[in-house]
């Protein structure tokens, strides 16, 4: 039980500099690996899914949110309690798609480019797109498929961060096969 | 007072972690057979009851007992399962099996990169400190009544 009082220490403030310079050599290292953006891209975004599957957890098991509503509820619970517990930013929540099942996320500032200019021999890669997996496959885990890519990004020349996300359906729980 | 067994499942039905205690009777059937008998009533239960549910539910399937024993119920959004037998004389568990989950499973499990998700817990470390968790419980104890 001991366990329980450590919990608010366990929150501790991390220096956000050496959070985004640690990122930032993740994604260098990534680019020296990878022949071209294109597959840094895709490797950012899957490494960001496997952390959302788990980061998820973490999420629900510190934030005392349970299962939204509707797809308006989840989007105000990403940028105003994720976004807020994990990167310290709140972005708004704007340009809702008639049907509803699409929004974006506006960031004002994005912690992870704070010292990052791209070259322009890089000029296709997304580099903060470890977030667009994240997001996926943390609502891939309370049972949402959504689509998610960055629609504006500041490291382009654009005046803000927006992060488009795209609900794509409900995923079912099926009793497991061979069950009767 | 006292607790039984505890099980967990993932959202696929897998059972990922048993416990037992105090449990003077076993099914008489395979622990896989026994998982599976457990988990598929769960399913039912729990569809049955938001189906016949008269109002919005928010909460769902908590709990029901027996004349001999008490099954305590909690899910949690990513749909793991935690599953508790207790004797009648225990209050609500949601909160108790909510600290399993956010303070032992979350802790030892999802943030050990060499725990793979979704298949049976083999960490000594969280099994260790499960018994203690549980042992703790101000119900545990048999002769605390």
């Amino acid at each position: 039980m001991s366990r329980q009082s450590n919990r608010t220490t366990d929150n501790k403030k991390m220096n956000s500099e050496l959070f985004t310079l640690t990122y930032g050599a993740l994604v260098t290292q990534l680019c020296k690996d990878y022949e071209n953006d294109e597959e840094v891209n895709k490797q950012l975004d899957k490494m960001g899914y496997n952390i959302g599957v788990r980061l998820i957890e973490d999420f629900l098991a510190r934030s005392s949110v349970g299962r939204c509503q509707d797809f308006r509820e989840t989007a105000d619970v990403i940028a105003k309690v994720a976004f807020k517990m994990y990167l310290g930013v709140t972005p708004s929540v704007t340009n809702w798609s008639p049907a509803g099942d699409e929004f974006s996320l506006v960031l004002e500032s994005n912690p992870l480019v704070d010292f990052v200019e791209l070259p322009d021999n890089h000029n296709v890669l997304i580099y903060s797109n470890l977030l667009c997996g994240v997001l996926r496959g943390a609502l891939e885990m309370v049972q949402m498929a959504v689509d998610v890519r960055f629609a504006q990004d500041t490291l382009r020349g654009d005046n803000v961060t927006e992060i488009r996300m795209k609900f794509i359906k409900r995923i079912e729980e099926n009793l497991p096969a061979g069950d009767e | 007072m006292t607790v039984h067994n505890l099980y967990i499942f993932d959202r696929n039905g897998a059972c990922l972690h048993y416990s037992e205690w105090n449990r003077k009777k076993q099914a008489g059937i395979s622990k896989q057979e026994e998982f599976k008998l457990m988990y598929g009533m769960l399913f039912s239960i729990r569809s049955f009851v938001s189906k016949m549910s008269p109002l919005d539910m928010r909460e769902g399937f908590q709990c029901f007992q027996t004349s001999r024993y008490k099954l305590h119920f909690y899910e949690t959004p990513t749909g793991l399962k935690f599953i508790m037998n207790t004797d009648l004389s225990v209050p609500n568990a949601r909160e108790t099996l909510h600290q399993i989950y956010s303070t032992l499973y979350v802790d030892y499990i999802v943030k050990n990169p060499l725990c793979s998700l979704g298949d049976p817990l083999q960490s000594d470390l969280f099994s260790a400190r499960l018994d203690t968790f549980m042992k703790n419980l101000p119900y545990f104890n048999p002769r605390a009544a």
